[in-house]
């Protein structure tokens, strides 16, 4: 096992809309941060009408150190798989902060510094089940992570999940990592790209 | 010794509300009644799970939060470790039998997970409006223990010390805790049966023939015996004598309304439970609780950096009030900050103990909102 | 010895201060003599018997039988009473009512537990008022009658407990009244050994705050008139409109606590 990476708070915001199953998502995501990787880690979620009117939104916040505010304030990494999600939380992504999103539903970007991948349409075709999509995110969100672990999110998804599915979203993870080193690049290079943008938009006098 | 460290403790990934069912199962909890209520719902509901797969575990969905509350109290009366949970306006239905367990001296443990009111409100948002209803909700002058959490492993940790505090003072303890707390997930790591203190409620040490179920046997604490024991005891709501008979005698109603007092005010040192933190030389100190305290820690160490000399009280017994930790920062700080979810119901607390001795600000916000780490930052710089 | 002699020194709470609350001619008193019968009759433990009581005149009698006593809220005698023959299916739950109490504050509680089918026997003391608070309207005062609350002839028509519990599914449902002292006993030993939640309503005169405001003369008119308006059911025949006695509902349905005992079973089995 590698040693922990020292991360000092990294906040991250998976939004999009019901049905997505993005608390899934962020439940998987924090159980195998926090059991499988050993970070301190805070999930919560959207609930009630927030809930029902057609977004969902989960928010995972991980650190080295013990978390004191639970909830996000400055995100690290913004997931959004519908526009109206994208719209609405692309202003609480921080500066040098990457955006994600499904390069299908999201069409109208709020900046040109983001990343994509056709998620739920890859769910489709290449997995023929759309209810696998928040397994392949998964997937492309280990890539990114410098701090997590294949291996690890693979174990917390059969540790998760219940037995008749975990071959499926096996599958599913694994397809989202290939996708995402395939087509979005080194993870540190993603990060530092999006650094330098950060710098600069400060540099212009950028103000949100 | 050593076998014992080796042993590795289960962890889980969990929200505050299954702490809190952890917490009450560890604590010897083998009673649940209850009425479903958002954002309380999930200890219902895995108590509804739990309980009916240990050996004597008893499980009710109740027809209402009176109903439960009164399912509970019968329930201790057996003997029984007893639990009750709600948000809002089902801890006002509760209120009325809160008093009856405070005057028959029931233990038991009630939780509520505060949401945004009055009334219905914010169903789904976090508030702390219910902190002085927890304190004078139920009618009649009464002495009660209200604890609160603001992490996921506390509401474990305070679920046990309320069940604790339940069976070692006989009185109703109210758990609050909020949306926030109770909806986080986090790491908990479950203690070993043995690594936990476990109290219960003192039994008689005499026949029935000499019992008196409400005099007093240690710490102004009756011993307890349990309905199907042999002592065949009367419990009223109404003022009882020693014999637990119906009094209006002036002296008795004196003796047994000083008694219910002093069981808590004369264990404060017991009672009390605060967490300082860098408080030592702190000349700004930060008083608060539930979700709010994590805001207010996460402040604190950004005013640090800094180079402000700012600390946070965070209390985790509500009432009895903390009044030797917060006038302690009364003369020692020049300034206290209490951040609160409403407008300023501990807070008001804080300036009584005061009495004028420094200054006392106050940050409230009612809009079923967090209070944000950046707006106390704001507030103390 | 007399046997009532034996009986009071056997059931009465010798300790407890009399002299009691109840007034000259009042049917509750009635009603506890019939309990501590019935229980002696059964051969109940006395330790194993709950009194589990609401508040009002009726819920006063909980204080003078040396059983386990529990006076509690007005209107939530059956809450408790459920914990506790959930919480210990070995005891005998009794809960004494008042009208008012189950019918009306209570009345929620009421049909809940009939609907679970707890196995607890709930007394119904009927007196058609509110006794204890001085005389006013109850959910059984009939309609015309007067009350202190009802000062010109109540306008609303009331429950019939007999109805209302066997509607809403109790197990056994039965009816007699502080006159007819013999059916009393022999309904109320059957209300407390049948499985499954039980019903018995007594009606039991108030003389002081009914009687007197609806034209009875004395103690004993009120008797008389419960011995003149009431019939028992199996000679009850069409058209007549006296208050039928006797047994309304009998089946055997497994009680909450026994369903549960068995759940619990089959969970422990499965693991
Ligand atoms: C919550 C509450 N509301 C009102 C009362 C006042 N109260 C006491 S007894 C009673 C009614 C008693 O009538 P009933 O239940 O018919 O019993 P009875 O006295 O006639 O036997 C009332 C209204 C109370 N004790 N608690
Ligand atoms: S007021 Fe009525 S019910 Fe109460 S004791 Fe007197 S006669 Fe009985």
């Amino acid at each position: 096992m590698k040693e922990l990476q020292h991360i000092e708070r990294f906040e991250i915001r998976l939004s999009g809309t019901g049905g997505q199953g993005l608390i899934t998502l962020g439940r998987v995501l924090g159980h195998s941060l926090a059991l499988g990787h050993g970070y301190n880690v805070t999930q919560t979620q959207s609930y009630g009408p927030e809930a029902r009117g057609g977004s969902s939104r989960a928010d995972v916040v991980i650190s080295s150190s013990a978390i004191s505010f639970p909830k996000t304030e400055n995100l690290d990494l913004l997931i959004a798989l519908s526009q109206p999600a994208c719209n609405a939380y692309y202003r609480f992504l921080k500066r040098g902060g990457v955006l994600l999103v499904d390069s299908e539903l999201v069409q109208h970007a709020p900046t040109n510094q983001f990343i994509g991948l056709p998620f739920t349409k890859l769910a489709k075709d290449k997995i023929g089940n759309e209810l696998t999509l928040n397994t392949i995110v998964l997937g492309a969100v280990t890539h990114l992570l410098s701090f997590a672990e294949p291996r690890i999110m693979r174990k917390s998804l059969e540790e998760i999940l219940p037995p008749k599915i975990q071959a499926l979203n096996i599958k599913a993870f694994n397809l989202g990592l290939r996708e995402a080193k395939r087509h979005l690049g080194d993870a540190p290079m993603i990060w530092q790209t999006a650094a330098e943008n950060g710098v600069e938009e400060e540099m212009e006098g950028f103000e949100d | 010794m050593a076998h014992r460290r080796r042993r590795k403790r289960k962890e889980i990934f969990a929200q505050g509300n299954e702490a809190v069912a952890q917490g009450a199962l560890l604590a010897g909890c083998t009673f649940y009644a209850g009425y479903p209520i958002t954002p309380s719902t999930e200890i219902m509901e895995i108590m509804a799970q739990r309980l009916p797969r240990t050996e004597d575990g008893v499980f009710l969905q109740m027809e209402d939060e009176i109903a439960s509350m009164g399912a509970a109290i019968g329930a201790s009366l057996t003997g029984r470790k007893a639990m009750t949970a709600t948000s809002g306006p089902g801890f006002s239905l509760k209120q009325e039998l809160i008093g009856y367990a405070c005057m028959v001296e029931a233990p038991m443990v009630i939780v509520n997970v505060m949401r945004g009111g009055p009334s219905t409100g914010l169903p789904t948002s976090p508030a702390q409006g219910d902190v002085q209803m927890a304190r004078w909700g139920t009618h009649g002058d009464h002495p009660i223990i209200v604890l609160s959490a603001s992490t996921v492993p506390e509401c474990l940790e305070m679920t046990v010390v309320a069940f604790n505090m339940a069976e070692k003072y006989r009185t109703p303890v109210i758990l609050l805790i909020d949306e926030v707390t109770a909806h986080t997930r986090e790491k908990i790591s479950i203690p070993f049966e043995d690594e936990l203190e476990v109290l219960s409620r003192m039994q008689p040490a005499v026949p029935p023939e000499w019992f008196k179920p409400y005099a007093e046997a240690a710490r102004g604490v009756p011993a307890m015996a349990a309905i199907g024991q042999g002592y065949r005891c009367h419990v009223t709501g109404l003022t009882h004598d020693q014999m637990g008979y119906p009094t209006s005698r002036p002296d008795e109603v004196n003796e047994f309304m000083t008694r219910l007092f002093r069981k808590i005010d004369n264990y404060y040192h017991d009672v009390l439970i605060v967490d300082e933190y860098q408080l030592e030389d702190a000349e700004y100190a930060v008083v608060a609780y539930g979700c709010v305290a994590r805001s207010a820690h996460h402040a604190v160490d950004q005013a640090r950096a800094r180079g402000h000399k700012v600390g946070l009280l965070t209390l985790k017994t509500l009432f009895p009030f903390a009044r030797p930790a917060v006038e302690k920062l009364c003369m020692q700080c020049e300034h206290i900050l209490v951040p609160e979810m409403n407008m300023g119901q501990i807070s008001r607390e804080v300036k009584r103990v005061n009495n004028g001795r420094t200054r006392i600000r106050t940050l409230n916000r009612v809009d079923g909102q967090i209070i944000t780490p950046s707006e106390i930052l704001k507030a103390i710089l | 010895m007399s046997d009532v002699t034996k009986l009071i020194h056997e059931y009465l709470r010798h300790n407890k201060k009399f002299p009691h609350v109840f007034c000259a001619g009042c049917g509750h008193g009635i009603v506890l003599g019939s309990l501590v019968r019935s229980v002696h009759a059964l051969q109940l433990q006395k330790d194993n018997v709950v009194i589990v009581a609401g508040i009002g005149c009726s819920g006063r009698m909980a204080a003078y039988v040396d059983f386990n006593t529990v006076h509690t809220a007005h209107g939530r005698a059956l809450t408790f009473a459920t914990g506790i023959k959930m919480a210990n299916p070995e005891l005998n739950v009794i809960c004494v009512m008042g009208d008012g109490d189950a019918l009306s504050i209570g009345g929620n509680h009421l049909i809940h537990a009939a609907r679970r089918n707890i196995g607890v026997t709930a007394l119904v003391l009927n007196n058609q008022i509110y006794g204890m608070t001085g005389g006013q309207c109850s959910p059984a005062t009939p309609q015309g009658d007067m009350s202190m609350t009802s000062p010109f002839g109540s306008l609303e028509q009331p429950f019939d407990t007999v109805e209302l519990a066997k509607a809403a599914g109790a197990n056994f449902v039965a009816r007699s009244t502080s006159f007819h002292a013999n059916q009393l006993d022999k309904l109320m030993q059957q209300a407390i050994v049948h499985p499954g939640f039980s019903v018995l309503e007594a009606l039991s005169p108030c003389p002081t705050q009914y009687g007197r405001k609806n034209k009875f003369r004395n103690v004993v008119d009120m008797y008389n008139w419960l011995k003149k308006n009431t019939v028992k059911v199996e000679k009850q025949k069409e058209g007549d409109t006296r208050i039928p006695t006797g047994v309304f509902q009998n089946l055997d349905r497994p009680g909450l606590e026994e369903r549960y005992v068995e759940l619990r079973q089959s969970l422990q089995a499965e693991e």
